[in-house]
Protein backbone atom coordinates (compact mmCIF):
# COMPACT_ATOMS: atom_id res chain seq x y z
CA UNK A 1 0.00 0.00 0.00
CA UNK A 2 1.39 3.47 -0.93
CA UNK A 3 -0.08 6.83 0.14
CA UNK A 4 -0.66 9.36 -2.58
CA UNK A 5 -1.27 13.14 -1.73
CA UNK A 6 -3.84 14.85 -3.95
CA UNK A 7 -3.67 18.03 -4.89
CA UNK A 8 -6.33 20.80 -4.27
CA UNK A 9 -7.79 20.91 -7.60
CA UNK A 10 -8.38 16.75 -7.73
CA UNK A 11 -9.95 16.56 -4.08
CA UNK A 12 -13.07 17.02 -5.29
CA UNK A 13 -12.26 13.92 -7.84
CA UNK A 14 -11.57 11.76 -4.26
CA UNK A 15 -14.34 12.69 -2.13
CA UNK A 16 -12.46 15.69 -0.36
CA UNK A 17 -9.70 13.80 0.59
CA UNK A 18 -5.87 14.72 0.87
CA UNK A 19 -4.39 11.40 1.13
CA UNK A 20 -5.71 8.04 -0.13
CA UNK A 21 -4.11 5.16 -0.40
CA UNK A 22 -3.82 2.35 -3.25
CA UNK A 23 -2.51 -0.71 -4.42
CA UNK A 24 0.06 -1.62 -6.97
CA UNK A 25 4.26 -2.61 -7.43
CA UNK A 26 5.20 0.47 -9.66
CA UNK A 27 4.16 4.26 -10.29
CA UNK A 28 1.87 3.19 -13.16
CA UNK A 29 0.24 0.34 -11.13
CA UNK A 30 -0.50 2.54 -8.14
CA UNK A 31 -1.79 5.42 -10.25
CA UNK A 32 -4.37 2.90 -12.56
CA UNK A 33 -5.78 1.45 -8.91
CA UNK A 34 -6.31 5.28 -8.51
CA UNK A 35 -7.82 5.55 -11.57
CA UNK A 36 -10.09 2.84 -10.54
CA UNK A 37 -11.07 3.46 -7.23
CA UNK A 38 -11.94 7.49 -8.42
CA UNK A 39 -13.11 7.17 -11.89
CA UNK A 40 -12.74 11.21 -12.55
CA UNK A 41 -9.25 11.18 -11.92
CA UNK A 42 -8.29 8.91 -14.79
CA UNK A 43 -8.49 11.48 -17.62
CA UNK A 44 -6.81 13.83 -15.15
CA UNK A 45 -4.26 12.08 -14.61
CA UNK A 46 -3.74 9.71 -18.12
CA UNK A 47 -3.82 11.25 -21.59
CA UNK A 48 -5.48 8.95 -24.01
CA UNK A 49 -1.80 6.97 -25.02
CA UNK A 50 -1.56 6.22 -21.28
CA UNK A 51 0.72 7.87 -20.14
CA UNK A 52 1.02 10.37 -17.56
CA UNK A 53 -0.48 13.89 -18.91
CA UNK A 54 2.71 16.19 -19.52
CA UNK A 55 1.07 19.06 -16.66
CA UNK A 56 0.43 16.20 -13.92
CA UNK A 57 4.11 16.06 -11.83
CA UNK A 58 4.43 12.94 -10.10
CA UNK A 59 6.84 12.30 -7.25
CA UNK A 60 8.28 9.24 -5.04
CA UNK A 61 8.75 10.49 -2.20
CA UNK A 62 11.09 13.64 -3.29
CA UNK A 63 12.19 12.80 -6.65
CA UNK A 64 10.46 13.36 -9.92
CA UNK A 65 9.70 10.02 -11.27
CA UNK A 66 10.51 11.35 -14.82
CA UNK A 67 14.09 11.50 -13.45
CA UNK A 68 13.13 7.74 -12.19
CA UNK A 69 11.59 5.18 -14.29
CA UNK A 70 8.18 6.79 -14.70
CA UNK A 71 5.56 4.82 -14.37
CA UNK A 72 7.82 1.66 -14.30
CA UNK A 73 9.25 3.15 -11.31
CA UNK A 74 8.91 0.38 -8.45
CA UNK A 75 6.65 1.71 -5.18
CA UNK A 76 7.05 -0.25 -1.45
CA UNK A 77 4.90 -0.38 1.02
CA UNK A 78 4.97 3.17 2.90
CA UNK A 79 6.22 5.00 0.10
CA UNK A 80 4.25 8.48 -0.55
CA UNK A 81 3.37 9.54 -4.35
CA UNK A 82 2.58 13.36 -4.58
CA UNK A 83 0.56 14.11 -7.48
CA UNK A 84 1.72 18.27 -8.38
CA UNK A 85 -0.02 20.38 -11.00
CA UNK A 86 1.08 23.67 -11.38
CA UNK A 87 -0.34 26.43 -9.68
CA UNK A 88 -0.88 30.00 -10.74
CA UNK A 89 -2.60 32.23 -7.65
CA UNK A 90 -0.90 34.57 -6.66
CA UNK A 91 -3.59 37.31 -5.50
CA UNK B 1 60.66 62.75 39.28
CA UNK B 2 58.63 60.28 37.19
CA UNK B 3 59.30 60.47 33.31
CA UNK B 4 56.42 62.79 31.65
CA UNK B 5 53.99 61.27 29.03
CA UNK B 6 56.41 62.59 26.29
CA UNK B 7 59.34 60.76 27.57
CA UNK B 8 57.68 57.21 27.72
CA UNK B 9 56.29 57.32 24.25
CA UNK B 10 59.92 58.56 22.96
CA UNK B 11 61.10 55.52 24.91
CA UNK B 12 58.38 53.11 23.44
CA UNK B 13 59.29 53.89 20.28
CA UNK B 14 62.65 53.97 19.99
CA UNK B 15 62.18 50.29 21.00
CA UNK B 16 59.56 49.36 18.42
CA UNK B 17 60.43 48.45 15.32
CA UNK B 18 58.77 50.55 12.46
CA UNK B 19 58.36 49.64 9.02
CA UNK B 20 58.18 52.05 6.14
CA UNK B 21 55.04 52.24 3.85
CA UNK B 22 56.51 51.00 0.46
CA UNK B 23 58.02 48.04 2.66
CA UNK B 24 54.65 47.62 4.60
CA UNK B 25 52.73 47.26 1.06
CA UNK B 26 54.89 44.84 0.04
CA UNK B 27 54.54 42.79 2.65
CA UNK B 28 51.12 42.82 2.67
CA UNK B 29 51.45 41.10 -0.16
CA UNK B 30 53.62 38.38 1.82
CA UNK B 31 50.47 37.84 4.51
CA UNK B 32 51.38 39.80 6.92
CA UNK B 33 48.43 40.96 9.05
CA UNK B 34 47.34 44.89 8.76
CA UNK B 35 46.06 46.31 11.64
CA UNK B 36 43.99 49.83 12.00
CA UNK B 37 43.96 50.63 16.01
CA UNK B 38 42.49 53.58 15.74
CA UNK B 39 38.97 54.94 16.69
CA UNK B 40 36.07 53.55 15.02
CA UNK B 41 34.78 56.98 13.42
CA UNK B 42 38.60 57.01 12.28
CA UNK B 43 38.58 53.75 10.56
CA UNK B 44 35.30 54.54 9.22
CA UNK B 45 36.44 57.68 7.47
CA UNK B 46 38.69 55.65 5.36
CA UNK B 47 41.41 52.77 6.18
CA UNK B 48 44.04 50.64 4.28
CA UNK B 49 42.35 47.67 2.05
CA UNK B 50 42.61 44.92 3.49
CA UNK B 51 43.19 46.36 7.44
CA UNK B 52 41.39 44.13 10.49
CA UNK B 53 40.02 47.19 12.94
CA UNK B 54 41.03 46.73 16.53
CA UNK B 55 40.70 50.22 18.42
CA UNK B 56 43.90 50.89 20.78
CA UNK B 57 41.32 50.60 23.28
CA UNK B 58 40.25 47.34 23.11
CA UNK B 59 43.97 45.76 21.73
CA UNK B 60 44.70 42.91 24.58
CA UNK B 61 40.92 41.55 24.53
CA UNK B 62 40.07 41.60 20.74
CA UNK B 63 43.71 41.20 18.65
CA UNK B 64 43.04 37.43 19.21
CA UNK B 65 40.20 37.19 17.64
CA UNK B 66 41.93 39.27 14.78
CA UNK B 67 45.68 37.50 14.90
CA UNK B 68 45.09 34.29 16.59
CA UNK B 69 48.78 32.99 15.89
CA UNK B 70 51.18 35.13 18.05
CA UNK B 71 54.30 33.89 14.90
CA UNK B 72 52.20 36.26 12.28
CA UNK B 73 54.10 38.98 11.03
CA UNK B 74 51.08 42.02 12.25
CA UNK B 75 51.71 45.39 11.05
CA UNK B 76 50.16 48.52 12.87
CA UNK B 77 49.00 51.55 12.16
CA UNK B 78 46.97 54.99 12.92
CA UNK B 79 46.55 58.38 12.09
CA UNK B 80 50.76 58.95 12.43
CA UNK B 81 52.58 56.65 14.29
CA UNK B 82 51.95 56.91 17.66
CA UNK B 83 49.51 54.95 18.72
CA UNK B 84 50.10 52.11 16.86
CA UNK B 85 53.40 52.27 18.12
CA UNK B 86 52.26 51.93 21.87
CA UNK B 87 50.17 49.17 20.63
CA UNK B 88 53.05 47.60 19.16
CA UNK B 89 54.90 47.63 22.57
CA UNK B 90 51.96 46.15 24.12
CA UNK B 91 51.42 43.64 21.57
CA UNK B 92 55.35 42.61 21.85
CA UNK B 93 56.47 42.90 24.97
CA UNK B 94 52.95 42.09 26.95
CA UNK B 95 51.11 39.71 24.72
CA UNK B 96 54.29 37.54 23.31
CA UNK B 97 53.38 38.46 19.46
CA UNK B 98 57.03 37.70 17.49
CA UNK B 99 57.28 39.84 14.76
CA UNK B 100 55.22 43.06 14.83
CA UNK B 101 56.11 46.39 13.20
CA UNK B 102 54.22 50.22 13.22
CA UNK B 103 53.58 51.36 10.12
CA UNK B 104 55.52 54.66 10.05
CA UNK B 105 53.92 57.92 9.57
CA UNK B 106 50.45 56.57 9.97
CA UNK B 107 47.89 56.14 7.39
CA UNK B 108 48.75 60.22 6.67
CA UNK B 109 52.26 58.89 5.09
CA UNK B 110 50.42 56.34 3.39
CA UNK B 111 47.83 58.48 2.00
CA UNK B 112 50.72 60.87 1.12
CA UNK B 113 52.77 58.60 -1.05
CA UNK B 114 49.05 58.26 -3.27
CA UNK B 115 48.76 54.54 -2.08
CA UNK B 116 44.98 53.18 -2.06
CA UNK B 117 42.83 53.97 0.71
CA UNK B 118 39.32 52.03 1.20
CA UNK B 119 36.54 54.28 2.15
CA UNK B 120 33.39 52.33 3.44
CA UNK B 121 29.78 53.10 2.95
CA UNK B 122 28.46 54.02 6.04
CA UNK B 123 25.37 53.72 7.74
CA UNK B 124 23.67 56.73 9.16
CA UNK B 125 23.12 57.16 12.87
CA UNK B 126 19.17 56.53 12.05
CA UNK B 127 20.06 53.83 10.44
CA UNK B 128 22.39 51.77 12.61
CA UNK B 129 19.20 51.70 14.74
CA UNK B 130 16.61 50.96 12.44
CA UNK B 131 18.83 47.98 10.84
CA UNK B 132 20.51 47.32 14.70
CA UNK B 133 18.46 43.51 14.49
CA UNK B 134 20.59 42.72 11.53
CA UNK B 135 23.48 44.95 12.18
CA UNK B 136 23.36 41.86 15.77
CA UNK B 137 23.33 38.37 13.06
CA UNK B 138 26.95 37.97 11.79
CA UNK B 139 24.75 36.78 8.59
CA UNK B 140 23.44 40.13 7.57
CA UNK B 141 25.81 42.48 9.50
CA UNK B 142 26.82 45.82 8.01
CA UNK B 143 28.00 44.50 4.99
CA UNK B 144 24.80 42.50 4.34
CA UNK B 145 22.64 45.78 5.25
CA UNK B 146 24.57 47.56 2.66
CA UNK B 147 24.07 44.67 0.21
CA UNK B 148 20.35 45.21 1.01
CA UNK B 149 19.94 48.87 1.08
CA UNK B 150 21.93 48.38 -2.53
CA UNK B 151 19.67 45.76 -3.81
CA UNK B 152 16.93 46.09 -6.27
CA UNK B 153 14.01 43.34 -6.13
CA UNK B 154 11.16 43.92 -9.15
CA UNK B 155 7.81 42.72 -7.26
CA UNK B 156 4.97 41.30 -9.78
CA UNK B 157 1.79 42.21 -8.41
CA UNK B 158 1.41 44.07 -5.04
CA UNK B 159 -1.53 41.47 -4.22
CA UNK B 160 -1.48 38.96 -2.21
CA UNK B 161 2.25 37.48 -1.94
CA UNK B 162 3.30 40.48 -3.37
CA UNK B 163 1.76 43.08 -0.14
CA UNK B 164 3.42 41.03 2.35
CA UNK B 165 6.58 40.87 0.70
CA UNK B 166 6.65 44.06 -0.23
CA UNK B 167 6.37 45.33 3.35
CA UNK B 168 9.26 42.80 5.10
CA UNK B 169 11.42 43.75 1.89
CA UNK B 170 10.96 47.59 2.46
CA UNK B 171 11.39 47.12 6.51
CA UNK B 172 14.57 44.98 5.99
CA UNK B 173 16.02 48.27 4.33
CA UNK B 174 15.85 46.72 0.37
CA UNK B 175 16.69 50.05 -1.31
CA UNK B 176 14.71 50.04 -4.77
CA UNK B 177 11.06 48.33 -4.72
CA UNK B 178 9.47 48.04 -7.87
CA UNK B 179 6.38 47.20 -8.32
CA UNK B 180 4.19 46.04 -11.37
CA UNK B 181 0.43 46.03 -10.93
CA UNK B 182 -1.83 47.50 -12.80
CA UNK B 183 -4.67 47.00 -10.60
CA UNK B 184 -6.72 49.35 -8.24
CA UNK B 185 -7.37 48.67 -4.03
CA UNK B 186 -10.74 46.20 -4.22
CA UNK B 187 -12.13 45.74 -0.54
CA UNK B 188 -12.49 41.90 -1.14
CA UNK B 189 -7.91 42.53 -1.35
CA UNK B 190 -8.42 43.49 2.29
CA UNK B 191 -8.43 40.03 4.02
CA UNK B 192 -4.80 38.75 2.52
CA UNK B 193 -3.67 42.36 1.14
CA UNK B 194 -2.25 43.99 4.42
CA UNK B 195 -0.07 46.79 2.19
CA UNK B 196 -3.02 48.26 1.45
CA UNK B 197 -6.15 49.75 3.43
CA UNK B 198 -9.40 50.46 3.83
CA UNK B 199 -8.82 54.16 2.98
CA UNK B 200 -7.71 53.35 -0.36
CA UNK B 201 -10.06 51.19 -1.82
CA UNK B 202 -10.44 52.65 -5.75
CA UNK B 203 -6.81 53.44 -5.54
CA UNK B 204 -4.34 52.23 -7.80
CA UNK B 205 -2.27 49.51 -5.63
CA UNK B 206 1.05 50.69 -6.78
CA UNK B 207 0.27 54.23 -5.12
CA UNK B 208 -1.18 52.66 -2.19
CA UNK B 209 1.97 50.45 -1.79
CA UNK B 210 4.37 53.06 -2.34
CA UNK B 211 1.97 55.12 0.50
CA UNK B 212 2.62 52.55 2.88
CA UNK B 213 6.00 51.23 2.09
CA UNK B 214 7.64 55.29 2.31
CA UNK B 215 5.39 55.82 5.72
CA UNK B 216 7.50 52.53 7.02
CA UNK B 217 11.14 53.19 5.48
CA UNK B 218 11.82 56.19 3.97
CA UNK B 219 15.49 54.36 3.06
CA UNK B 220 13.26 52.68 -0.02
CA UNK B 221 13.13 54.12 -3.24
CA UNK B 222 9.44 52.94 -4.73
CA UNK B 223 9.36 52.74 -8.78
CA UNK B 224 5.74 51.99 -10.05
CA UNK B 225 5.13 50.18 -13.21
CA UNK B 226 1.01 50.49 -13.13
CA UNK B 227 0.97 48.40 -16.20
CA UNK B 228 0.27 44.65 -16.97
CA UNK B 229 3.59 42.76 -18.01
CA UNK B 230 3.25 41.43 -21.45
CA UNK B 231 5.99 39.98 -23.88
CA UNK B 232 6.81 44.06 -25.61
CA UNK B 233 7.47 45.29 -22.28
CA UNK B 234 8.71 42.88 -19.88
CA UNK B 235 12.56 43.05 -21.07
CA UNK B 236 12.59 46.38 -20.68
CA UNK B 237 10.98 45.92 -17.24
CA UNK B 238 13.42 43.25 -16.12
CA UNK B 239 16.45 44.73 -17.05
CA UNK B 240 17.21 47.16 -14.11
CA UNK B 241 16.50 44.53 -11.42
CA UNK B 242 18.37 41.91 -9.39
CA UNK B 243 15.90 40.00 -8.21
CA UNK B 244 12.49 39.07 -9.74
CA UNK B 245 9.46 38.03 -6.69
CA UNK B 246 6.67 36.29 -8.85
CA UNK B 247 3.26 36.90 -7.56
CA UNK B 248 1.31 36.51 -10.29
CA UNK B 249 -1.69 35.06 -10.76
CA UNK B 250 -1.75 33.13 -14.29
CA UNK B 251 -0.22 30.93 -16.59
CA UNK B 252 0.61 32.87 -19.06
CA UNK B 253 2.43 35.92 -17.16
CA UNK B 254 4.56 32.89 -15.18
CA UNK B 255 5.52 31.33 -18.42
CA UNK B 256 6.73 34.88 -19.73
CA UNK B 257 8.52 35.64 -17.22
CA UNK B 258 10.38 32.55 -17.25
CA UNK B 259 11.72 33.04 -19.98
CA UNK B 260 12.53 36.63 -19.90
CA UNK B 261 14.52 36.03 -16.85
CA UNK B 262 16.30 33.08 -18.04
CA UNK B 263 17.30 35.38 -21.19
CA UNK B 264 18.34 38.23 -18.89
CA UNK B 265 19.89 35.72 -15.87
CA UNK B 266 17.69 37.21 -13.43
CA UNK B 267 16.92 35.09 -10.29
CA UNK B 268 13.24 34.59 -9.73
CA UNK B 269 11.69 33.79 -6.57
CA UNK B 270 8.28 32.02 -7.14
CA UNK B 271 5.14 31.46 -5.35
CA UNK B 272 1.66 29.82 -5.86
CA UNK B 273 -1.42 30.01 -3.64
CA UNK B 274 -4.83 28.12 -4.12
CA UNK B 275 -7.20 27.29 -0.95
CA UNK B 276 -5.09 26.46 1.97
CA UNK B 277 -1.96 25.65 -0.47
CA UNK B 278 1.05 26.91 -1.15
CA UNK B 279 4.23 26.34 -3.40
CA UNK B 280 7.34 27.93 -3.02
CA UNK B 281 11.02 27.59 -5.08
CA UNK B 282 13.82 30.29 -6.50
CA UNK B 283 14.16 29.66 -10.36
CA UNK B 284 18.10 30.65 -10.73
CA UNK B 285 19.02 30.39 -14.36
CA UNK B 286 21.52 27.75 -15.13
CA UNK B 287 22.43 27.46 -11.93
CA UNK B 288 19.07 25.29 -11.21
CA UNK B 289 15.93 24.55 -13.38
CA UNK B 290 13.59 26.70 -14.38
CA UNK B 291 9.54 27.25 -14.54
CA UNK B 292 9.34 25.21 -17.55
CA UNK B 293 11.74 22.30 -16.27
CA UNK B 294 9.42 21.93 -13.35
CA UNK B 295 6.13 22.98 -15.40
CA UNK B 296 7.02 22.10 -18.69
CA UNK B 297 3.26 22.41 -19.84
CA UNK B 298 0.38 23.99 -17.72
CA UNK B 299 -2.08 22.07 -17.15
CA UNK B 300 -6.06 22.93 -18.77
CA UNK B 301 -8.01 25.29 -17.48
CA UNK B 302 -10.20 22.91 -15.49
CA UNK B 303 -7.29 21.91 -13.90
CA UNK B 304 -6.19 25.16 -13.40
CA UNK B 305 -8.16 27.48 -11.10
CA UNK B 306 -6.67 30.42 -11.69
CA UNK B 307 -8.74 32.44 -14.63
CA UNK B 308 -11.18 33.57 -12.06
CA UNK B 309 -11.71 34.71 -8.65
CA UNK B 310 -10.58 31.48 -5.94
CA UNK B 311 -10.86 31.09 -2.55
CA UNK B 312 -7.40 31.79 -0.56
CA UNK B 313 -7.16 31.16 3.41
CA UNK B 314 -6.12 35.36 4.02
CA UNK B 315 -3.02 34.25 6.20
CA UNK B 316 -1.63 31.66 3.76
CA UNK B 317 -0.21 34.20 0.67
CA UNK B 318 1.55 36.15 3.83
CA UNK B 319 3.21 33.04 4.85
CA UNK B 320 4.15 32.09 1.39
CA UNK B 321 5.18 35.93 0.43
CA UNK B 322 7.08 36.09 3.84
CA UNK B 323 8.71 32.64 2.46
CA UNK B 324 9.64 34.79 -0.63
CA UNK B 325 11.13 37.62 0.98
CA UNK B 326 13.14 35.60 3.18
CA UNK B 327 14.60 33.88 0.14
CA UNK B 328 15.02 37.32 -1.88
CA UNK B 329 17.04 38.13 1.48
CA UNK B 330 19.02 35.21 1.66
CA UNK B 331 20.05 35.61 -2.45
CA UNK B 332 20.88 39.52 -1.20
CA UNK B 333 23.50 38.85 1.39
CA UNK B 334 24.60 35.81 -0.17
CA UNK B 335 23.95 33.51 3.13
CA UNK B 336 22.51 30.06 3.52
CA UNK B 337 20.73 27.75 1.07
CA UNK B 338 18.27 28.94 -1.28
CA UNK B 339 15.89 26.88 -2.83
CA UNK B 340 16.98 26.51 -5.63
CA UNK B 341 16.16 23.25 -7.53
CA UNK B 342 13.69 22.48 -4.53
CA UNK B 343 10.13 23.05 -4.02
CA UNK B 344 8.70 23.47 -0.84
CA UNK B 345 4.60 22.68 -0.54
CA UNK B 346 3.20 24.22 2.66
CA UNK B 347 -0.34 23.07 3.62
CA UNK B 348 -1.98 25.18 5.92
CA UNK B 349 -4.72 22.64 7.30
CA UNK B 350 -2.32 19.85 8.09
CA UNK B 351 0.70 22.41 9.03
CA UNK B 352 2.91 20.54 6.90
CA UNK B 353 5.48 21.29 4.67
CA UNK B 354 7.00 18.97 1.94
CA UNK B 355 9.78 19.75 0.08
CA UNK B 356 10.27 17.88 -3.56
CA UNK B 357 13.75 18.09 -5.89
CA UNK B 358 13.53 20.05 -8.56
CA UNK B 359 16.18 18.89 -11.78
CA UNK B 360 16.97 20.93 -14.88
CA UNK B 361 15.33 19.47 -17.68
CA UNK B 362 18.59 18.77 -20.67
CA UNK B 363 15.54 19.25 -22.95
CA UNK B 364 13.98 22.60 -21.73
CA UNK B 365 13.00 24.52 -23.99
CA UNK B 366 14.13 27.68 -22.87
CA UNK B 367 17.20 27.17 -20.47
CA UNK B 368 18.80 24.56 -22.16
CA UNK B 369 19.86 27.10 -24.69
CA UNK B 370 21.62 29.86 -24.59
CA UNK B 371 19.88 32.97 -23.35
CA UNK B 372 21.05 34.76 -26.77
CA UNK B 373 19.65 32.13 -28.75
CA UNK B 374 16.17 33.08 -27.46
CA UNK B 375 14.35 35.02 -29.58
CA UNK B 376 11.32 37.46 -28.71
CA UNK B 377 9.17 35.76 -30.80
CA UNK B 378 9.48 32.72 -28.50
CA UNK B 379 8.74 34.36 -25.08
CA UNK B 380 5.59 33.34 -23.25
CA UNK B 381 4.62 30.60 -25.82
CA UNK B 382 1.70 29.10 -24.58
CA UNK B 383 -1.55 28.10 -25.62
CA UNK B 384 -4.29 30.00 -26.37
CA UNK B 385 -4.59 30.26 -22.10
CA UNK B 386 -8.06 33.47 -22.59
CA UNK B 387 -9.74 31.20 -24.44
CA UNK B 388 -9.34 28.64 -22.04
CA UNK B 389 -10.43 30.75 -19.46
CA UNK B 390 -13.20 32.16 -21.43
CA UNK B 391 -14.44 28.04 -21.99
CA UNK B 392 -13.93 27.29 -18.22
CA UNK B 393 -15.82 30.27 -17.36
Amino acid sequence: MATIRIPPVLRPSVGGEKEVVADGASVGEVLRSLAESHPQTESQLFGNDGDLNRYVNVYLNDEDVRVLDGLDTPVGDGDTLVILPAMAGGR
Amino acid sequence: MSPSGAEIIRQIREGVDEIDPADARNQLGNGAVLVDVRESEEFESGHIPGAQHVPRGYLESRIENAVPDRSQHVVLYCASGQRSALAAHTLSDLLGYEHVESLKGGITLWKDRGYEVEVPQTLSKEQRERYSRHLLIPEVGLDGQQKLLGAKVLLLGAGGLGAPAALYLAAAGVGTLGIVDDDEVDLSNLQRQVIHNTERIGVPKVDSAEETIQALNPDVKVVKHKTRLDASNIMELLEPYDIVVDGADNFPTRYLLNDASVRLRKPVVSASILGFDGQLSVFKPYEGPCYRCLYPVPPPAELAPSCGANGVLGVLPGVMGLLQATEVIKLIVEQGEPLVGRLLLYEALGATFTELKVRRDPECPICSRDPEEISDDEMGVFPDYEAFCEASG
